[in-house]
């Protein structure tokens, strides 16, 4: 059953064809995740830049790597944050 | 000197007479979207279990559009209604009307010309005490919708039965719905994945009872093929549960013996070989 689900994959991926179930699925992890947590991406982005300035301040930290999303972690919302900070030069 | 010592044994009998009472476990079937087969799966899994001897009394909670009388072949028997056992103008007997076909089947319905403002949820609670001793099972059909008549239908439930279909829509409500019973603290809810086709989801056209569960994470009762018998047996009023060679018959069935306690695993006559061997995995771990 794998096997024929990565074989059909290898070969919805050669023809360029994306199954509408995964499609559905894809798209309902990102609707239940708005609806579970009432926070739209445009809010999500303004939580980002507020989360990052108040670590700027502490740290420097490098932008253009940082991971900030939203997972489901059974019926509950996780808000992952992955931040890598720049090494500091000890004067 | 010796004294002599008397022993008293006291011995306390108590008139033990059997008098099993009987304290129905109420669940309530309900799903946010309509159209999902909620009325379907109470009227089969109603019918299922006094198949297997239980008493059972299903309540139409869907006041101004009443659906399970119908479903049940039972529209023609109507004389009193929910709200009319509510509003004191008979006794709750007198409204719940005897299947004669299955022995312990008996349905409440609902009122056709009044709104679902006519009751409310300590209605429904006290109905649900009232009838509660008399009966091993309450199933209660709730409306589609988040409002006053969802809310009405969930406050006597003890145990919630989510439904829906492997389609972006019904998910979606299921997930918003199942969040709302969660914040009633009614326990987690317990899902029906209800018309799934086999062949569809092979075909990667349909959420796999799979991607439905991991996207929901509760837990699963059972999933109802989808059988053109649904149909044809609501054409007759005569639910598809009493098909013996109905798929979706089966799993309502299947269904109701889960309810019972039993453990009986996703058959493969439920569906289709492969989803059935991933699927049985998944409602092991779950605890059934």
């Amino acid at each position: 059953m794998r096997e024929e689900n990565e074989m059909s994959d290898w070969f919805s991926k050669l023809t360029g064809k994306t199954k509408s179930a995964s499609e559905a699925k894809e798209r309902l992890k990102f609707i239940l995740i708005h609806d579970r947590t009432d926070i739209d991406a445009t809010a999500l982005d303004e939580m980002k830049d507020e989360i990052l300035q108040v670590i700027s301040k502490h740290v420097t930290i490098d932008r253009s790597n940082v991971k900030i999303t939203m997972v489901h972690d059974g019926r509950e919302q996780r808000l992952i944050a992955d931040i890598p900070i720049k090494k500091c030069v000890k004067r | 000197m010796i004294t002599g010592r008397i022993k008293i044994n006291i011995q306390v009998i108590c008139n033990n007479e059997k008098e099993e009472r009987m304290s129905a476990k109420i669940i309530t079937i309900t799903s946010g979207k309509g159209g999902v087969g909620k009325t379907t799966a109470t009227a089969n899994i109603s019918v299922a279990l006094a198949q297997l001897g239980q008493k059972v009394v299903c309540i139409d909670s869907d006041i101004g559009l009443r659906n399970l009388d119908v479903v049940l072949g039972l529209e023609n028997r109507i004389v009193y209604d929910l709200i009319d056992v509510i509003e004191g103008r008979c006794r709750i007997r007198q409204a719940m009307i005897k299947d004669k076909r299955y022995e312990g089947m008996y349905l409440i319905p609902a009122a056709q010309t009044r709104n679902k403002n006519a009751i409310s949820p300590s209605d429904m609670i006290q109905l649900c005490n009232e009838i509660r001793e008399e009966t091993d099972w309450i199933l209660i059909d709730s409306p589609a919708g988040i409002e006053r008549g969802f809310k009405n239908a969930i406050a006597p439930a003890e145990e919630v039965l989510v439904i829906t279909n492997p389609d972006v829509s019904a998910v979606r409500d299921a997930d918003r719905i199942i969040g709302i019973i969660e914040s009633e603290e009614k326990g987690p809810s317990k899902l029906i994945i209800n018309r799934l086709n086999p062949e569809m989801v092979k075909l990667g056209k349909m959420l796999d009872a799979e991607d439905v569960l991991e996207l929901l994470a509760v837990k699963l009762i059972g999933i109802v093929p989808e059988d053109e018998r649904v149909l044809t047996s609501t054409n007759i009023g005569k639910p598809v549960v009493t098909h013996e060679k109905s798929t979706a018959g089966r799993a309502f069935r299947n269904i109701a013996r889960r309810m019972m306690g039993d453990d009986i695993p996703l058959m493969d006559l439920e569906f289709k070989e492969g989803i059935f061997h991933r699927l049985s995995r998944i409602f092991n771990e779950g605890g059934e």
